[in-house]
């Protein structure tokens, strides 16, 4: 495959592309650009953030990505900005640049060029909530607070026209997006249809979503993957489509577009996924890949299941449907056949209902110790629904079937929920890690349903932590 | 005059542009080769044997070296040759380098150091604090310092408490990983590049590990991306394998770790636990207390012994202790060796007493300020003194007056009552309060180490090139030294040109550590700038005939008094054409301390540092999660020679020390395997995780008693331990749980985990 993108505003050509090659790896061993750090080469310290932007939809679109779980193929007909390639024609630093400076938000600097970068794009997105801009930017010695104080200066400043340049030359661009020759070790397919064909025909290729679980394979297990399909372009597999019985969000839809467009229906969720990762991985983590890598610990299952989503799996023409749930078979075991892969996911549409509790040692960018999801409908006084699902507890994503079957056709109170605490046992054997211990686990779960109950009874700001101000 | 202007960090916009450059980041020719480490994957036992064909076989690989290849000594240890590079077939600890990868690439080293067949006998580790003594693994016998009777103190007291407290170690995560790059010279001398903060060090190790003087090796550092005492002595082992393969192969070598392998393979803080008894007044007049300190060091000694001792000499923290035993075991574990962390050993000394403080206005019904408030040592003006533990005088004591100012800032006490109001009001939410000091001793406890030295050229056009024997790791050491430069010669700070530290410029320097950098360098660039600046004096002098006061340097130009004035490159160029000389070395050591660690008596501190936070949290009952909702900070830096970089230190400072105390875990497996290798697994402090709400300050009355450089105080180390107000404030929200009968003695890091079965084990005593 030959890709070609801009890199801070040249265009640059790659005849057959090395399918794994990190951005991160190449800009600096290949193009000298030092700039763009290396801080952990995993995508959770944000040293390697930089600004990629393309057309979606007919509209630009500017998003922070760490390159060090990049692929270049991934880049193809894209625009990718530096650190070194912020600064205006006469050299002026981009406002970003400038307040950092002013505002003493270096101090090793080794952070910096990433913090600049993931600042540099929210100040052309227009975006201000910097708690959430750099929570996937790790800093060691500033506490942060000149970095915001930067941010806050710099987000006055007008924007730096000059980085518009990229946007004309990147419709210029042309990529080849003819189906590759069969001995072709990369395919990036632009619909289902193609993926479908190729994917039958090549099934031990590795798809790849956003490459946020795939790219630590290659920097960390230092795996070499063999054949692979990038989803990136897949028209038809991105974005959200709502009809009255259900909201449905293609498999190759980045968690970023599914948190904005979820939080209409189920404003939890949306909150969930603010706490997904950073804006880095949400930029580039698939609805498909969260699912498709089988995770006990993912976040997106837990939310789902409680919804009650369909999964929409597609082999060739043959098409299938099955509950979300019915998917995670055991721990690396799923429901999918070689050839198979992820099409969409459905939610049916509901009265809202569900909460999401994402716990971990660390609010933002962290895995889930676990991850309890209630979706309880009350008629009358009466449970008529209940759909509980857990990540971290089991080997799968999991309901809580026990528990539900406590609270279902019971009164909505304080017996019918002590009674249901008892049955997370039933339901859940979790185990000890690094982020928590199995009792905690339990002891958490059970608490989380009571958080619920007191949340429906006493309203979120006897329960939620993350609200209280100071 | 450039000094106490908060000037940037000097090398901030080529931070911000990308162009600074670190040592990954330099040109390297294309022959140059690159290293990676085979690790062990016991943590006790010997290597039986090793089968290295499938490494040697791999794609890129040249060369795979084992302890029998090394030249020299195999040892990079900072101190007690106890550290070999690669292991001699026994194995200390799971991670231990085994042998040595010499590879095209990077990432082709890191592929074949996984290909290694090794088989091990193994051998139970001893892994935990009770392991080790129970095998009587130690570095050195207990150490113990005693003041007056504290027996006698505790056994007559009218109250009594005992307890315990867990401490957890902490990674350092600078964000720069730890990187070296030898390039080989002529005749066999070698110039290295390494991210550390004690580059003689590493030219030491490097030389005595090729066979070599130290004069035939050259360590350059222009800057680290971090450090906090994680690159004090764990940067030997790169360097020094770099070295052997660059003299083996005359070829360029570089080694980074990587992220996984540098929190695998190097040291961190230590853990600790502290068991305390203490007796007190009806006050909480603390009237004696005995501590016991256990302190997991680690598979080597390392700075285990002094960093063991600095947590004793932090056990008073700013408590005056009448009689007190502090005793502290220094335990030989088979995990990592653990190294200097900013605080170095100060930080888990001090938690101790923090913890006693809190545990005795618990048992009084106290607010534990009123318990902090009749503890601390008396201020400085009052004639009374006061000696620490370790029989030194407290002549400076400035705690009370800032803890007084804070409070009313912070309007502590009426927050207290809205926080027992908020509580009362709250089910499932509880907040929390905490008002904690600190006093930190400045200087290295090793005496010796109390020295700097500096290079300063004045060129012939003026400028000036400035050198000195501390290294930048983003404390702003060197803007801040350029800064004194500056103002010797009056010039604007441009005009200072900050080099690369480098041992072929100022020999036998201490490590930058122990928050010594300004106080050490600023002085002995200052000793420097100060001889050239009398040789223009009398350059002057002779021309003009006029007297030294009648010169004056100041806004680049140099007046004489009835004369004309002068460009300093004039004067500069005019001395140069009179042969005067217009260089200068600089050296300093710190008056009046001397410590006999032994005897734990002596004055290891020229003086203290101070300072105190109020911070105020917000835990949630069912999960512990836990949040803080403000912090207020009042710091001590003496006069600050600037008050932007200052401020960056304290508030970063604090930030770091909460994360030790709340997010950040380290955990082993029962095997010795560390489960938390990686950022997605061991978790600093992100953005959010600062203070909602974060109200610092430098005091403005700050003057340091003793003649520091321009009067200012280090600033490094001790806002570390401000981040104690937090861990405070957690426990003061975990007490309002339950029926407030039993102490929620909260071991550190206070993870949600702890938290909630703390809460626990508060409500479970609820209506026992
Ligand atoms: C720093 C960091 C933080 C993270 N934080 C979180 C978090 O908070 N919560 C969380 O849940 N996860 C988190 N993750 C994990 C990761 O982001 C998710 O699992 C992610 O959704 C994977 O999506 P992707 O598109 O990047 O998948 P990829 O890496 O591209 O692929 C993952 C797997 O899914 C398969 N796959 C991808 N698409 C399909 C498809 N359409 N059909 C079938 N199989 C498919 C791939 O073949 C591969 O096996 C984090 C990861 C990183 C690096
Ligand atoms: S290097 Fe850390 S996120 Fe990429």
């Amino acid at each position: 495959m030959d890709i070609q993108f801009l890199l801070n505003g040249e265009t640059v050509r790659i005849a057959k592309v090395p399918a794994t090659r990190t951005l991160l790896a190449w800009l600096r061993e290949s193009r000298a650009l030092t700039g763009t750090k290396e801080g952990c080469n995993e995508g959770d310290c944000g040293a390697c953030t930089v600004m990629v932007s393309a057309f979606e939809d007919g509209q630009i679109r500017h998003r922070a990505l760490n390159a060090c779980i990049l692929f270049l193929p991934q880049l193809d007909g894209k625009a990718v900005r530096t650190v070194e390639g912020l600064s205006g024609p006469e050299g002026q630093m981009h406002p970003v640049q400038a307040a950092m400076v002013e505002h003493h938000g270096s101090q090793c600097g080794f952070c910096t060029p990433g913090i600049v970068m993931s600042l540099a794009v929210a100040h052309r997105n227009g975006a201000q909530n910097f708690n959430d801009i750099l929570a996937g930017n790790l800093c060691r010695c500033t506490g942060y607070a000149p970095i915001i104080r930067a941010a806050e200066a710099a987000s006055q400043a007008p924007d730096a026209s000059w980085l518009d340049t990229d946007i004309d030359k990147l419709a210029a661009l042309t990529s080849s997006a003819a189906r590759p020759p069969a001995e072709a070790q990369i395919f990036a397919p632009r619909s289902s249809q193609d993926l479908a064909g190729w994917f039958l025909e090549n099934s031990d290729a590795t798809l790849i979503g956003g490459a946020t679980d795939v790219g630590l394979w290659v920097t960390k297990r230092l795996s070499s993957l063999g054949k692979v399909c990038f989803l990136g372009q897949v028209a038809d597999m991105q974005g959200i489509s709502v009809d009255e019985n259900r909201v449905r969000i293609g498999a190759a839809t980045t968690m970023n577009e599914v948190q904005d467009a979820i939080g209409k229906f189920h404003p939890d969720l949306a909150e969930l996924l603010r706490r997904y990762g950073s804006v880095q991985v949400r930029n580039a983590a698939t609805l498909g890949g969260n699912i498709g890598n089988g995770s006990p610990i993912g976040d997106g299952p837990p939310a789902l299941i409680a919804l009650g989503a369909t999964l929409h799996l597609r082999r060739g023409t043959a098409r299938r449907e099955i509950p979300l749930e019915d998917f995670f078979i055991a721990y690396g075991k799923q429901d999918i056949e070689p050839g198979e892969f992820i099409e969409a996911v459905s939610v049916p549409r509901q009265t809202d209902a569900l909460r999401c509790y994402k716990i971990s040692k660390r609010f933002d960018q962290d895995i889930s110790a676990l991850c309890g999801c209630f979706n309880i409908h009350v008629n009358d006084g009466v449970v008529t629904t209940a759909r509980i699902a857990f990540g971290g507890m089991a080997a799968t994503p999991k309901r809580a079937a026990t528990v539900e079957s406590r609270l279902v056709g019971n009164a909505w109170n304080a017996a019918t929920i002590e009674a249901a605490l008892s049955a997370f046992d039933v339901d859940f054997s979790p185990i000890d890690d690094m982020r928590a211990s199995a009792a905690y686990r339990l002891e958490t779960a059970r608490n989380l349903l009571l958080r619920y109950f007191a949340e429906q009874s006493e309203g979120r700001a006897s329960t939620r932590i993350l609200e209280v101000t100071p | 005059m450039s000094v106490s202007k908060p000037l940037p960090h000097d090398a901030a916009c080529l931070h911000v542009t990308g162009a600074a450059r670190y040592i990954d980041d330099l040109a390297t020719p294309a022959d140059t080769l690159h290293l990676a480490f085979g690790l062990s994957t016991i943590a006790r036992g010997r290597i039986e044997a090793m089968d290295l064909d499938p490494v040697r076989a791999a794609d890129g690989v040249l060369e795979v070296l084992t302890s029998l290849d090394l030249p020299a000594d195999n040892d990079v240890s900072a101190a007690a040759h106890d550290e070999p590079l690669l292991s001699d077939g026994t194995i200390h600890y799971m991670g231990q380098p085994v042998f040595l990868v010499v590879a095209t690439s990077h990432m082709a080293a890191r592929k074949a150091a996984r290909l290694a067949r090794i088989d091990y006998s193994e051998q139970t580790p001893i892994l935990s604090i009770d392991d080790a003594l129970a095998a009587g693994q130690a570095f050195e016998p207990p150490l113990e310092f005693v003041k007056g009777d504290p027996e006698a103190a505790i056994a007559c007291a009218a109250h009594v408490i005992e307890g315990q407290i867990e401490i957890g170690g902490q990674e350092h995560f600078y964000l720069e990983g730890h990187v070296a790059l030898a390039l080989p010279q002529e005749g066999g001398d070698m110039l290295i590049h390494s991210s550390s903060q004690h580059p003689s060090e590493i030219q030491h190790k490097v030389a005595g590990a090729l066979g070599q003087p130290f004069n035939s090796v050259r360590v350059e550092v222009r800057r680290m991306g971090g450090g906090f005492g994680g690159k004090e002595s764990q940067g030997n082992a790169l360097a020094v394998a770099t070295a052997i393969v660059a003299q083996q192969t005359g070829k360029p070598v570089k080694m980074r770790y990587d992220r996984d392998d540098d929190m695998i393979i190097t040291g961190k803080r230590h853990e600790f636990r502290i068991d305390y008894i203490a007796g007190f007044s009806d006050e909480g007049r603390i009237t004696g207390v005995s501590f016991t300190q256990y302190c997991r060091g680690g598979w080597a000694q390392d700075l285990t012994l002094a960093i063991a001792d600095r947590a004793m000499l932090h056990a008073d923290n700013a408590y005056h202790l009448e009689n007190a035993r502090i005793t502290s075991h220094r335990l030989r574990t088979n995990t990592v060796s653990n190294t200097a962390y900013r605080g170095f050993g100060g930080p888990q000394g001090l938690l101790g007493i923090e913890r006693v403080i809190d545990h005795i206005a618990h048992e009084l019904g106290k607010d534990p300020k009123q318990v902090r408030d009749v503890n601390y040592y008396r201020p400085m003006s009052d004639a009374a003194k006061e000696t620490t533990p370790y029989h030194m005088e407290v002549t400076d004591c400035v705690i009370n007056e800032m803890v007084a100012t804070l409070a009313k800032t912070a309007d502590y006490t009426e927050r207290r009552r809205a926080v027992a109001k908020w509580n009362a009001e709250n089910k499932i939410l509880k907040r929390g309060i905490a008002l904690t000091p600190v006093k930190f001793g400045i200087s290295f406890t090793l005496t010796f180490l109390n020295q700097a030295g500096a290079l300063v050229h004045i060129y012939s056009d003026g400028s000036v090139h400035l050198n000195h024997g501390g290294t930048e790791m983003g404390q702003g050491l060197f803007t801040k030294v350029a800064q004194v430069a500056a103002s010797a010669f009056g010039l604007p700070l441009t005009a200072i040109k900050i080099t690369a530290t480098d041992t072929a410029k100022v020999p036998n320097t201490s490590a930058t550590a122990a928050s010594s950098g300004s106080d050490l360098n600023g002085m002995a660039v200052k000793a420097a700038c100060d001889q050239l600046r009398n040789r223009l004096i009398r350059f002057l002098k002779g021309e003009y005939a006029v007297k030294s006061q009648d010169i004056r340097f100041e806004d680049g130009q140099v007046r004489i008094s009835g004369h004309e004035t002068l460009s300093f490159a004039e004067v500069a160029s005019r001395a140069y054409q009179n042969r005067v000389s217009l260089s200068a070395t600089g050296f300093y050591a710190t008056p009046d301390v001397a410590w006999d660690r032994l005897k734990g008596s002596g004055r290891p501190f020229y003086y203290f540092a101070y300072g105190a936070a109020v911070s105020e949290v917000v835990i949630d009952t069912l999960t512990g999660e836990n949040r803080i909702l403000r912090t207020d900070i009042l710091h001590d830096v003496g006069r600050s020679l600037n008050p932007a970089l200052d401020l960056g230190q304290v508030e970063g400072g604090f930030v770091q020390g909460t994360g030790w105390l709340t997010t950040e875990e380290l955990v082993w497996d029962d095997k010795g395997r560390l489960l938390t290798h990686a950022p997605s697994t061991y978790k600093i402090p992100a953005c959010s995780d600062r203070p909602a709400e974060f109200n610092v300050h430098l005091w403005d009355k700050g003057l340091n008693q003793e003649k520091t450089i321009y009067r200012s105080k280090a600033v490094g180390e001790p806002p570390f331990m401000l981040g104690t107000s937090v861990f405070m404030a957690i426990s003061d929200a975990i007490s309002a749980c339950g029926d407030g009968r039993s102490y929620p003695a909260l071991d550190a890091p206070a993870t949600p985990e702890r938290i909630l079965f703390a809460i626990k084990a508060q409500q479970g005593r609820e209506g026992a």
